[in-house]
This record gives structure tokens, C-alpha cells and sequence, in this order.
């Protein structure tokens, strides 16, 4: 069946925000389906609110439209765009809703717009727990006993029916947020209470307990001329109990028969056919001694699908989009062998590990414990020819200074101590496992603590028997063993006591090196076109090096908090930059979900942990000409000096490109970066040093509270602090951090209530383009990235952006900055202070990019590789006569038992933009694609500290003017009738009965504003904060924030939102 | 033990040997199933063969019986890239170690397979020897001349060692048909048995008189190792009742149905062995997933002025996967429908459709 000729312009949805359950896969999947139209001459249509993605790229469709991805605004798109189709599954559980919504509200019926590949019906068949389980009874393929729940007496129904325990699933929510697995009676009703309020039909699902059972994914493809393929099957080594996404997950099966392996592939065959499915499609199972059971269908590109197309090479998204325009699976091709088509199974000749990322190290009150709700924000792959040399590599790539062996805080617990980790499913659950087998506890008892397959922990055993044949038996031929095994040079060297280099260089001389394999989709039996290698000790290396100019850019590695897609985002666009100039671009990166590692994005794609040893590897075999270390966030730069000394060692001619490593060590070592801005006579705030707690109280009072701590040998916000007094800072340093002369801390002056500005740049050594002046909408203190920021300045005096941007200037000349630039400065009382300057991509790159029509990581990439910026005509900074406001999504409701509170330590996974004519409309669009709707109706609940009252009365008399009603508590209410602002006066939460917390339970509240204290705030407050996310109403943290909020209403009501492509802002730009 | 393995090209390689230790030699071909391995080796079709596992983890849910496809391992001995001896499934009984060993089958584990993949995708099929035992015993063994000095597999005749001795009877109340066993597997006669077929398995040389003598409804040839021209008493058993009874095919029974018609096979580069080929029915356009393992082809264009019609071709590399003869009945396909391992998507479509026809035709 030839492609359909009445489809000329499809619509597309995206993912939105980076969040837990919705990563970067959705941009992978939708860049992927973008090309795939295009190739077939399809016009695109785009609509996604995150502008940190590769598919909101002008190059990528037609027309872009950053907006919020809500029913209403997806409306006045189909309205004025008339697509033919649109298709639904491949924005994920969000492209899903929204289509939903859109076909049961009349809209697609309204401007004929078809629904294409997977229907609505079909959708819905998977999505409402009754019909899924009424169709898998229809054709017979076994479901756990459940039952659709949607009111109170039903729960109590379902309980008696089915018995503890229970699996509670909501209905069409992400990650099967909301939902849990309930031991008792009370657990039971808290979690299906939960669960109805966040599914959108208010249904939660609940089903016999399968805990123990094996889970097991297969994904699955089809065509409109039903023919079936399915694309690879995965075994998760958790068993059933633990969130798919949550898992540690190996391709292909490990531990079932061909005949239970096929019984399954037949079942999610007859399944996919059933429910008509058009495209890729994920199908979950649970199994146990030949028996098995459905578990769930999503109609849709998952971030499993995204790790299936990386594991095998299938591009299941690319795929998808074709079927959806009426191709079949025998007209597309698999670009990979370049000579068969894509309707075939791929075969693999190597194993693949998953392991989750998780948030952890940044919440440390969260609940740790692995549900059947997804806590990670993203994850890592690992390729390898045996099993542990995936798991050892997929271990390495995590980036948590942990490898499988480690021992370090484990050490001192006591055998329970271990047992309870092995019971008990967290992040840690794998170390725990090597640990209990080094203590000599027995496989059997480990399995049965963990329900947990013993080949899996076999596997471990394994690695610790070669761990002591290096200790005690140690040779090359055993160093050959351990290298063929998946070990690090580092682990060896420490398993031994040497230095990594010494063992590196044993290895090198006795031609222990790594050979590249490819991954072909079809285990070599086709010569393979795409150049998609991983790395093994085998006897023939397949890379094929080039005698042209290259370069390795090296990626970020997982999606954590703190490095997010952004990375990704710069890093393809350096690849872009570098094939436009003519030089073979290399990437080297382990993160599954992202288009960077898509087997067509760079001229040779490695997929490797993100270490020295890993990435020098590639280096020896390559000879790059250089390596890009400033687009791949962190991970990257942490390897800056490292690779330059390593590449001086081993006598290699290959070069860092851009800013030299000894210039980014100025901007990084806080005591060199302080002394360059005291030459330049550039104002920073007031810093000081303590490597004993008495001196760092002796500083703290020097520098005045309140003050920000943090240890310096920890980048990226993590464990930072604001303290206001002396007690805190006590506390701080018994709790969060201890002070020593090997881990002195950082103690900066505070500025309280000044405005903070972050500015991205590029500087070609001699010209800076400033790329845009961004203002933050929190105060200084909370961190840059969680921090909602607006450009242009609207607060900041002109005079005042001239010093701002005299500053970059100066500081990036002095720094010798070749390629990108991000500095953070605050500003207070007239005074311009300088907080810090980062000579590599930033978070904000991709909104700046996006807001003002200029691709600063390609530019960056461009000088890099040695061109000007007045070679390449950007010299002058963009001027735009309109609003762009970038705002954050905060992961709270995926992480019960979190503090909701921002501060300097970074918290959100995620970033939308919002762009208007005026300020107003931009943040309410920025806050209604953050789902955090402004209101324009109903009650507003408020308390803040006193500090802030004074400018919280305006804020609540504009928001009366905008009708909506005020209650508070007790002191602020008092404040705010004395100034003559009409509220109503509830109780604090401990004082009894009606307190703000029963109006959030009944659904009586709209909006909340809520200033903390201090980090030691009452529990009144994280409380309020808490139930707000729990039951999802919106809230604002800062008085800056409530401001914004207040005038964004106030537009909001008076105007309707109006929608405007990129391109057509672009087009205005000065 | 170790494993000394090879091939005609001069390639050399060691590895960790398991089984039983012997000196063997064949054809090397490969197979890119993830999971099968008990079914794979237990093959008659992969007899002179040595079966290498593109997948690099083997034995992982050890050898449980319930799935041999004979009573025997099918080729000649086993290479792969690991084996894992400590298996831990329901129905495992042993490892594929003591396997290979109780059946006096050699193993080599350790080695490149992917190397040793590319090599047989760029060169084709290569005849190879593998020498498993004691470091002493095998490591000056040359193996390399000894492959050299094989056969080649067209001139072997390999069917009369893997079918049956005597005829015996699967009894059954559908369609009473006679299978000429050339190496059949199990599951086709599992397959046929579900669906109430009245089976006589007849050995490879059982004449026409014979065969008439158990008076079939239909006339069936199985699959089986090697060159299809060597399975001459099938060919003329074929030609005998074309047009008296409908002949049905599977894999080396489709080669044997064209030659008894008149056409060619040929011999392809390396064959298809694995449960990923994709095959498309020209009727429909639809693309299944088949299970196969063969190293020769039907050569199309001598189909003309057969009467045979192509009715499924291979979606990867256009190769003949199915043909009918509507006027003499016959309807034969290259692929495994009992799969085994391998997908299930054409089995009950295939088997069920032939005992309809051969009813349609009774009555």
C-alpha cells in the first residue's frame, strides 16, 4: 500500500517538559517522525511547549509553535492550520491526553482532521482498565483479576474480592503516577484516594498482586495490512512490583525458553492485532513457571520504545510515522543495512543493560523505595558481548563515582543492615547485592529477599570471582580475562592498589585494547551502513577510521537533575555545525532516550560510558583531531583536564577545542575565578574559605548572614545552602556536610532580595555575540535552573544591562573564551556582582536559541572548529519586540515525602518557554505549560512571611480586582484587611478546623502563595506545600513569582491567549 | 579442554572447549536466534554442519527435553561466544554441557563469533574443523588442512543418516497423509498430530509401490540436511504421484517438489538460518515472520513452464519462500511453519490450510 496521497500536512504533538515518567525520548521519537514525514513529503505541523528540544529546531518541521500543550491552544492551532491528520502516539502519555481530549470535545471532527495510525478508539481500548481487560478476554490472552475502581464503595468492594495484596493503578496518568502497591487496609484507601484524583476519569485500577513474578516487555509493530513484527524483548531483573521504568532491564530475555519467549511474542502479536494498533507499540508481562499474564499495552512510542530502537537499531518512531501515512512495513527500509526492508526482527549479537537514574542525591527526604510509580528521571544503556560487561559498563556510565564493587558507606553496616537493602527495592538494591555476596550471604537467601532471578545474581558473583582472581593471581592473561569481563581499568588498578595508568599502560603495551563492534540490527548477517559501534575485547575491531578531519563530541550522558536534555540539545548541534563545515563528527554517549544518539545524527556514534579510560579508548583508535568537552554539561567538562593530560601522556597529537582546560580551571576553581574578577575590578560578592567548622563560623560572621554554604569540591548545586544564622550553619555542618581540611567549604555573602541575571554568550577570542540578557523572576539564591527567567529585562535599568554586558565581555576575553560562555550575576542596590562565569553550554542555551532565532551551540561549535564570528555574520545581539518567559517543572508529585521548597540546590527536571507580546501573557502561558495554571476565577489561598507582606498586599489587591477571592491564616489576614484587601480568615493547620488544608482536599482552591522562612521552616508550611502538589493545585514560592502572577491574571482576563508560530516571531527579531 | 576451530580460509582460533572431545569437521554456517538453542541442535536439517550461535549467551535456561526436534543432536558440533553452565528453569534437567557430552557432541565457547559471522556473510559457507580436548591432545591438531580436506556438503549424502530406519505410524482421525522424512523435525509432526493428521512416517528410499500401499490421501516431504539433489527417492516418489495425490512440502521438501517438476535449486551463499526472515504472500501483501534454516534455493526463473507458482517470497533478498501447483495440488514452503524455535506465526495458518484442502479434495 503505497503512502496516501490526501495526507499533505500533518499535526504533531510533542512531550512537553522534561519530567519524571516523560524524558528525552519523546524528542528522540519526534524528531525521528518529523524527517520520517518530510522524506515523504509530508508538510509538519509542530506544537510542543519545551523549547530544550531538537524537534521545536526550525530545520524540523514547516511550521513551530512553542505554546502549551492544552486542548484549547491545541485548538486554535488545528483552526488556523487545517492539518489533514494528526498523530497521536508519538508525544507520549501527553500527545495521547491531548488527542483525546480533542476527539471527544468534537474539535478534529469540527476541521476534519483525522486521528492517523492508532486510533482514538484503540487508545482508549488500552487506557480504561475495563475495556482493556474485556478486549484481552475476548481473544483470550490471560489478565491479572482487577477491578475498575472510580468511587469509594467500589474500593471497598474490590478489596473484599480480591484480598490483599494490591496493585493501584490511576488510569491515564505518566509513569503510573499515583499509583502503589497497598500491604494493608489503610495503605489501600490512601493510595486509591490518591490515585482517582490524579487520573483524569478519575478510575484507578486494582488488581491481584503479581509481586515475585517475572516482568517481561515486548515491543511490537504494525501496519495498516496487519502484518506484525516484533522490533526486541526485554527481561527486567526486578521482578513484577517495580515500575518498568524503575527497573534494571537486559535485551533480549534471559532466564525463558524459546517456547515461553515465542508463547509471548504470539500473545503480544494477537494483542496488537486486536486492538488494531497502527505503529510501534509497548506490551508488558508478567511470568512464572510458564504461566503469564497481560499486564498493560501503551499505543505509543515509551521510552521503552526509545531503548528498543537503541538496542537493536530499528527505528521504531521512524517507522511509526510512515505507517501512520498509510506505508507498510515492506515499502519502508531499514536504514541501517540500507538493502532490507523494515519488516523483519531485528537479531542481536551482544546484550543490553538499562540501568534507571535516579534523583536521590538531590532529595534526600524522599522516599527512596522502588513502586510501581516511576521515581528515576533518566537512565543509561550499556552494550556488551556478555553479560557482565554490560552490567559493568551500564554501572560506569551511571556518573555516581560508584562502581560494582564499591565499598566505601557500606561498609560499617551490620548484615541486617544489608538484608533490609536487599528487601527493600531502592537505587541502591544492586550494591547491595554484590555487598551481601561478599559478606558470604548465600544466593538463595539473596534471591529470596529480593524475588530477584538467581541468574542475575550469579552474574554478580561472577564479577567478584574474577575480582579476586585479579587480587590474587594477577597476570596479563587474567588482566585480558578482566578487561574480556567488562572491567574498568580503575577498578583493576584499585583492586590491586596501583594507578590507573599503570594498568591502562600494561594493557596498552601487551595490545589489550578494546575492538569496536557495530550494532546492525541483524547480527552481521547484512553488511551494515550506519556507523553505530559499542565497545568489547574481541579478536576484530570493525571501525574503519578515515584520514579526514575529525572530531569527538563528547555527550552528557543521563537525564538527572541538573543536566537535562539541554545537553543534548547543544550537543547535536555541535555535531550539526561540524558536518555543515565539512569535518566527520563523532559522539560518544550512553543516554538511550536522546537524538543524540540516534544512528543518523553524527558520522559515527559511540556508545560508551562517559569515563576517561572509555572515551580515551576512542581517541587511540580514532585519532581525532579534536574533542569537544564544553556541549555535554558537566560529565563532559569534568574530562577537560583529565583528556588533556591523559592525550599529553600517551603522546597523542589530538587537541580540547575551544576554551583551553587551564582557562576553564580559572572559571571553575572558585579561589582563581575570584582573583581574575578582582583584576578585572568586576564586583563579586563576599567569599570566604573554612576547612574546620570554628573557621568557618569565624568567616560566616565576617561575611555577615545570612550566607550561602556549600562544600567546594561538589559542582552543580548540590548540597549548597543558605543559612541565616549560626545555629544553621551548626546544623548544616553536622548533617549535610562535613568540614575538613580535605573538603573545605565555600561560605558566600548572601544577597538578599537582588535580582539575578544569566546571560549566554559566544566568543570567538575576539568578538563576543551576547546571545540574550535573561532576568530571573526568583531572587538570587534560589537556583539558576529552577529559577522561572524573562528576556528582555523588565526590571533592569538600561544603564544597568550596559554593565552587564561590559562584564561578559571582559570576563570572556579575559578567559580566552573559544566557544560558549554562560555567566550568572546578581544585581542589588545599583551594584552589578558577578556569581559565576561557566565556559560551556548551559541550560538556558536551548531558550535563548529558541527566543531569539540564533543556534548558539552551533555558533559555539562553528568557532570551536575555527571560524569567526564575523565570518560566520553574528556579531551584533539579537533585539526582540516581544516576551519570552522560561519556567521550570518541579518533580514533587512524582516524590512523595519531598520538600516542595526551592532553594540553591537544584530541583527541577524540566523547562518550558512561554512567548507573547506582553509579559503577562507569556508567564501565564509559561505557568499553564508548566501545569501550574494561573487562575482566572475561584480562591486564592495566601501566606508569607513577614518580610513579604508589604509587597503581598499589592499583589492580593490586583488579584481581587481580578475577582478572585483571598483567604489566609491569621496574620497575614489581619495584614492584609488593615491594608484594605478584602479576606477571608481561615485557621492554621494545627489550630484545628476549617484550616487550608480542607479546602485543598474539598477542591476549594485555586492558587496558593506560600513564602517559607527559613530552611527550618514550620511544618505548617511544607505541609501546605506538600498537599498542594499531592492535590494539584498550583502554587507560587516567591513574591517576585506572585507579582508576575498577579498582572499574568489580570492579562489573561482581559485577553484571549493567542498562538503565533516560531518562525513569525523570528521574523521580527532586530 | 579448549576448542581449536578452522575454516578453509586459513583463519585459526582457540577458545575454551566443552561436549565431548573429539575431532570433527563440516560446514560451518550460523544461526542468529537469541533463544532455541535446545531445538536448534537437535536439528536433523543442520546434519554436516557445525552450528555457530551469532548470539553470544548460550544454556542460560539449560536443556529440558520438551522440545528436541529428534532423538539426537542435529550438527556436528556447536560454536559460540559463552556457555553458561548454571542454569535455573523449570523444566532444565542439565546444562548444555553435560548435553553435548551425553551425546557425544563437541563444543568450542570463547571465540568471535561476530568475526567469524562476517567472514562466512562475505566468503559464504566455509568447511571447517573443530578440535576439542586437552591443551596436549588438540592444540598442534591442523585444522585448518584438515577442513581443506572435507567434502564439499552437495556431495554428501546426509539424509539416509538422519531418516528414519523403519516406517511407523502417528495415527489420527483427519487426513491420512505420508511423510517422507528426510530429517524431519518434531514439530511438524506435533504440529500435524494436533490437527488430527492420520501420519505414516516412511524412511527416505521407500519406493512409490510401497508408499501406495498405505494408501494416502496425500503425499508430504519433510525437511532435512544438505543438497536436495541427493534426496533422490523423494524426487521420484514426487514425480510418481504428481497429479494422483496432492504433495505438500517443507524446506527441503519444497527444493525436492521443483526438481521433481523440472526446475533448478542452487546453493546460496550462506544460507538462511535463524526466526527473524521476513516472508511476504504476493496475494495479500502481508509480511510474516518465519523460522528457517537452509542453504539451498529454488532458482525462479526455471520455475517457468513448470507450472509451479511462486506464491511467498523472502522480503529481505527476494528468495523463493513459497509455491503452489494448483493443477497437479501441490503447495510446498521453504520456511519452518512448526517454527521451533522460533516465531509462531505461520504455523497454524499453514498446517490447518493443507489439511483443509487435502478434505476438500477427499471429498
Amino acid at each position: 500500500m503505497p503512502k496516501r496521497s490526501d495526507i499533505k500536512k500533518v499535526l504533531l504533538i510533542g512531550s512537553g517538559p522534561i519530567q519524571i515518567g516523560q524524558a528525552a525520548e519523546f524528542d528522540f521519537s519526534g524528531s525521528q517522525a518529523c524527517k520520517s514525514l518530510r522524506e515523504e513529503g509530508v508538510e509538519v505541523v509542530l506544537v510542543n511547549s519545551n523549547p530544550a528540544t531538537i524537534m521545536t529546531d526550525p530545520e524540523m518541521a514547516e511550521r513551530i509553535y512553542i505554546e502549551p500543550l492544552v486542548p484549547e491552544v491545541v485548538a486554535k492551532i488545528i483552526e488556523k492550520e487545517r492539518p489533514d491528520g494528526i498523530i497521536a502516539g508519538i508525544g507520549g502519555q501527553t500527545g495521547l491526553n491531548i488527542t483525546s481530549e480533542l476527539a471527544e470535545g468534537g474539535v478534529l471532527e469540527k476541521f476534519n482532521v483525522e486521528v492517523l495510525g492508532t486510533s482514538v478508539d484503540a487508545i482508549r481500548e488500552t487506557e480504561d482498565r475495563d475495556l482493556f481487560k474485556s478486549a484481552m478476554i475476548r481473544i483470550g490472552e490471560p489478565v491479572p483479576r482487577s477491578r475498575a475502581v472510580e468511587t469509594m464503595e467500589e474500593a471497598e468492594e474490590a478489596l473484599a474480592e480480591l484480598g490483599l495484596p494490591l496493585i493501584i493503578r490511576p488510569a491515564y496518568t505518566l509513569g503510573g503516577s499515583g499509583g502503589g502497591a497497598a500491604e494493608t487496609e489503610e495503605e489501600y484507601y490512601r493510595i486509591v484516594d490518591m490515585g482517582m484524583k490524579r487520573s483524569r476519569i478519575h478510575q484507578v485500577l486494582v488488581e491481584e498482586s503479581l509481586v515475585g513474578w517475572t516482568e517481561l516487555e515486548y515491543e511490537v509493530m504494525r501496519d495498516g495490512n496487519d502484518t506484525c513484527i516484533t522490533i526486541c524483548n526485554m527481561e527486567n531483573m526486578d521482578p513484577m512490583g517495580i515500575h518498568t521504568g524503575e527497573s534494571i532491564v537486559v535485551t533480549p530475555i534471559q532466564t525463558l525458553s524459546d517456547q515461553e519467549v515465542q508463547t509471548l511474542r504470539t500473545a503480544a502479536i494477537n494483542i496488537i492485532r486486536a486492538l488494531k494498533i497502527e505503529g510501534g507499540c509497548n506490551i508488558q508481562f508478567a511470568a512464572k513457571d510458564g504461566d503469564y499474564r497481560v499486564i498493560e499495552v501503551n499505543p505509543r512510542v515509551s521510552r521503552s520504545s526509545a531503548l528498543a530502537s537503541k538496542a537493536t537499531g530499528y527505528p521504531i518512531a521512524r517507522v511509526t510515522a510512515k505507517i501512520a501515512i498509510g506505508m507498510t512495513l515492506d515499502e519502508i527500509g531499514n536504514d541501517v543495512t540500507g538493502e532490507t526492508p523494515a519488516s523483519f526482527e531485528p537479531a542481536v549479537d551482544y546484550v543490553v543493560m538499562k540501568i534507571p537514574r535516579w534523583p536521590f542525591d538531590k532529595f534526600v527526604k524522599a522516599d527512596k523505595t522502588l513502586t510501581t510509580a516511576m521515581k528515576s528521571t533518566g537512565e543509561v544503556m550499556a552494550i556488551g558481548r556478555s553479560y557482565e560487561e554490560a552490567l559493568m559498563k551500564a554501572v560506569r556510565s551511571l556518573e555516581i563515582d560508584m562502581d560494582l564493587g564499591y565499598a566505601g558507606k557500606y561498609e560499617p553496616w551490620t548484615d541486617e543492615e544489608v538484608r533490609s537493602l536487599l528487601s527493600t527495592p531502592t537505587d541502591e538494591r544492586l550494591f547491595a547485592i554484590y555487598q551481601a555476596l561478599r559478606r558470604g550471604i548465600s544466593v538463595e537467601e539473596i534471591a529470596d529477599l529480593t524475588k530477584i532471578h538467581p541468574y542475575f545474581i550469579w552474574r554478580i558473583e561472577n564479577v567478584i570471582a574474577m575480582e579476586d582472581e585479579v587480587r590474587d593471581r594477577f597476570s596479563v592473561p587474567i588482566l585480558r580475562k578482566a578487561k574480556r569481563m567488562g572491567f574498568s581499568d580503575d577498578r583493576i588498578a584499585r583492586i590491586l592498589g596501583k594507578e590507573r595508568a599503570e594498568i591502562a599502560d600494561l594493557r596498552i603495551e601487551n595490545g589489550i585494547v578494546p575492538t569496536y563492534k557495530m550494532v546492525d540490527t541483524c547480527a552481521a548477517e547484512f553488511a551494515a551502513k550506519t556507523p553505530y559501534y559499542y565497545s568489547s575485547y574481541e579478536d576484530e575491531c570493525e571501525l574503519a577510521p578515515t584520514d579526514e578531519k575529525k572530531v569527538l563530541i563528547i555527550g552528557s550522558g543521563p537525564i538527572r537533575i541538573g543536566q537535562g536534555i539541554e545537553f543534548d540539545y547543544s550537543t547535536v548541534h555541535a555535531v550539526m555545525a561540524l558536518r555543515e563545515l565539512g569535518i566527520e563528527a563523532h559522539i560518544a554517549n550512553n543516554n538511550p532516550e536522546t537524538v543524540s544518539t540516534d544512528y543518523d545524527t553524527s558520522d559515527k556514534l559511540f556508545f560508551e560510558p562517559l569515563t576517561l579510560e572509555d572515551v580515551m579508548n576512542i581517541i587511540e583508535k580514532e585519532r581525532h583531531f579534536g574533542v569537544m568537552v564544553q556541549f555535554g554539561g558537566q560529565t563532559a567538562m569534568n574530562l577537560a583536564i583529565p583528556l588533556e593530560r591523559e592525550i599529553a601522556r600517551r603522546g597523542l597529537d589530538t587537541k580540547i577545542l575551544g576554551t583551553s582546560p587551564e582557562k576553564i580551571d580559572v572559571a571553575e576553581d572558585r579561589e582563581r575565578f575570584n582573583l581574575a574578577l578582582q583584576k578585572m575590578g568586576i564586583p563579586q560578592p563576599e567569599a570566604g574559605y573554612a576547612t574546620s567548622p570554628q573557621e568557618a563560623k569565624a568567616e560566616a560572621r565576617r561575611i555577615g548572614y545570612p550566607v550561602l554554604v556549600r562544600p567546594s569540591y561538589v559542582l552543580g548545586g548540590r548540597a549548597m545552602e543558605i543559612v541565616y544564622d549560626e545555629k544553621e550553619l551548626e546544623v548544616y555542618m553536622r548533617e549535610a556536610v562535613r568540614v575538613s581540611p580535605q573538603h573545605p567549604i565555600l561560605i558566600d555573602d548572601f544577597l538578599q532580595n537582588a535580582v539575578e541575571i544569566d546571560v549566554d554568550a559566544v566568543c570567538d577570542g575576539r568578538d563576543v555575540l551576547i546571545g540574550a540578557i535573561m532576568e530571573h523572576i526568583e531572587e538570587a539564591g534560589i537556583h539558576s535552573g529552577d529559577s522561572a527567567c524573562i528576556i528582555p529585562p523588565q526590571t533592569i535599568p538600561a544603564a544597568v544591562q550596559e554593565t552587564v554586558r561590559e562584564y561578559v565581555k571582559k570576563i570572556a576575553l579575559a578567559l580566552e573564551v573559544k566557544g560558549i560562555l554562560n555567566i550568572q550575576m546578581a544585581y542589588k542596590d545599583g551594584i552589578v556582582y558577578v556569581l559565576e562565569a561557566n565556559p560551556r553550554s548551559s541550560r538556558t542555551i536551548p531558550f535563548v536559541s529558541k527566543t531569539v532565532g540564533i543556534p548558539l551551540a552551533k555558533i559555539a561549535a562553528s568557532v570551536m572548529a575555527g571560524k569567526t564570528l564575523a565570518e560566520l555574520g553574528y556579531t551584533r545581539e539579537p533585539k526582540i519586540p516581544y516576551v519570552s518567559v522560561k519556567e521550570v517543572l518541579l518533580p514533587f508529585e512524582k516524590l512523595p515525602g519531598a520538600d516542595t521548597l526551592l532553594g540553591p540546590e537544584m530541583r527541577s527536571t524540566g523547562e518550558v518557554m512561554g512567548i507573547d507580546r506582553v509579559p503577562g501573557l507569556a508567564f501565564f502561558k509559561a505557568e499553564l505549560s508548566a501545569d501550574n495554571p494561573l487562575p482566572t476565577e475561584g480562591v486564592v489561598f495566601i501566606s508569607v512571611k513577614d518580610e513579604d507582606k508589604g509587597a503581598i498586599a499589592e499583589v492580593a489587591r490586583r488579584l481581587t480586582e481580578s475577582d478572585l477571592s483571598i483567604i489566609a491564616t491569621e496574620g497575614t489576614a489581619e495584614f492584609l484587611a488593615r491594608m484594605g484587601v478584602a479576606v477571608e480568615r481561615v485557621e492554621k493547620i494545627y489550630a484545628g478546623s476549617p484550616n487550608v488544608l480542607d479546602y485543598m482536599k474539598r477542591g476549594e482552591v485555586s492558587l496558593i502563595i506560600n513564602t517559607p522562612t527559613t530552611k527550618q521552616s514550620v511544618r505548617d508550611g511544607f505541609q501546605i506545600r506538600r498537599n498542594a502538589v499531592d492535590y494539584h493545585v498550583p502554587y507560587i514560592t516567591t513574591v517576585q513569582a506572585a507579582r508576575a502572577a498577579a498582572q499574568a491574571i489580570e492579562i489573561a482576563k482581559s485577553g484571549e491567549i493567542t498562538i503565533k508560530p516560531l518562525n513569525e516571531y523570528h521574523q521580527e527579531v532586530r | 579442554m579448549i576448542g581449536v576451530l578452522g575454516l578453509e580460509d586459513g583463519t585459526r582460533v582457540e577458545g575454551v572447549g566443552f561436549g565431548a572431545p573429539s575431532v570433527v569437521s563440516g560446514e560451518l554456517v550460523f544461526v542468529t536466534v537469541m533463544s532455541g538453542y535446545e531445538e536448534a541442535l537437535t536439528d536433523p536439517s543442520y546434519k554436516g554442519q557445525l552450528l555457530m550461535f551469532t548470539y553470544p549467551l548460550m544454556g542460560n535456561y539449560g536443556v529440558s527435553g520438551d522440545n528436541f526436534q529428534s532423538d539426537r543432536i542435529g550438527p556436528t558440533a556447536m560454536v559460540c561466544r559463552e556457555v553458561w553452565d548454571r542454569p535455573l528453569h523449570h523444566r532444565s534437567t542439565r546444562t548444555i554441557s553435560n548435553f553435548l557430552e551425553d551425546e557425544g557432541v563437541p563444543g568450542v565457547s570463547g571465540l568471535d563469533t561476530r568475526m567469524l559471522t562476517i567472514k562466512i556473510r562475505s566468503q559464504g559457507a566455509m568447511r571447517a574443523t573443530l578440535a576439542v580436548g586437552e591443551t596436549a591432545d588438540v592444540s598442534a591438531e591442523d585444522v585448518v588442512g584438515l577442513a581443506r580436506d572435507q567434502p564439499e556438503i552437495s556431495t554428501l549424502d546426509l539424509i539416509s543418516a538422519v531418516s528414519c530406519r523403519q516406517p511407523y505410524r502417528i495415527p489420527g482421525e483427519g487426513p491420512k497423509v505420508v511423510m517422507i522424512d528426510l530429517g524431519i523435525k518434531r514439530s511438524i509432526l506435533d504440529s500435524m498430530a494436533c490437527l488430527g493428521f492420520d501420519i505414516v512416517v516412511v524412511p527416505s528410499q521407500t519406493s512409490p509401490s510401497q508408499i501406495e500401499g498405505y494408501e494416502p490421501d496425500a503425499l508430504f516431504i519433510s525437511n532435512g540436511p544438505g543438497d536436495p539433489q541427493q534426496a533422490a527417492g523423494a524426487i521420484e516418489a514426487v514425480k510418481h504421484f504428481a497429479g494422483e495425490k496432492p504433495v505438500y512440502g517443507i524446506c527441503l521438501g519444497l527444493q525436492v517438489i521443483c526438481l521433481a517438476l523440472g526446475a533448478e535449486t542452487y546453493k546460496l551463499k550462506f544460507g538462511h538460518h535463524g526466526g527473524n526472515q521476513p516472508v511476504k504472500d504476493l496475494a495479500s501483501g502481508v509480511v510474516r515472520i518465519t523460522s528457517q534454516n537452509h542453504n539451498f534455493a529454488l532458482r525462479p526463473q526455471s520455475a517457468e513452464g513448470t507450472g509451479i507458482k511462486i506464491t511467498q517470497v523472502n522480503a529481505n533478498d527476494g528468495t523463493v519462500e513459497g509455491i503452489r501447483n494448483d493443477y497437479l495440488g501441490m503447495e510446498a514452503v521453504q520456511y519452518h511453519p512448526e517454527a521451533s524455535p522460533g516465531p509462531l506465526c505461520t504455523k497454524e495458518r499453514f498446517f490447518a490450510s493443507v489439511a483443509k484442502e487435502i478434505e476438500g479434495r477427499r471429498r
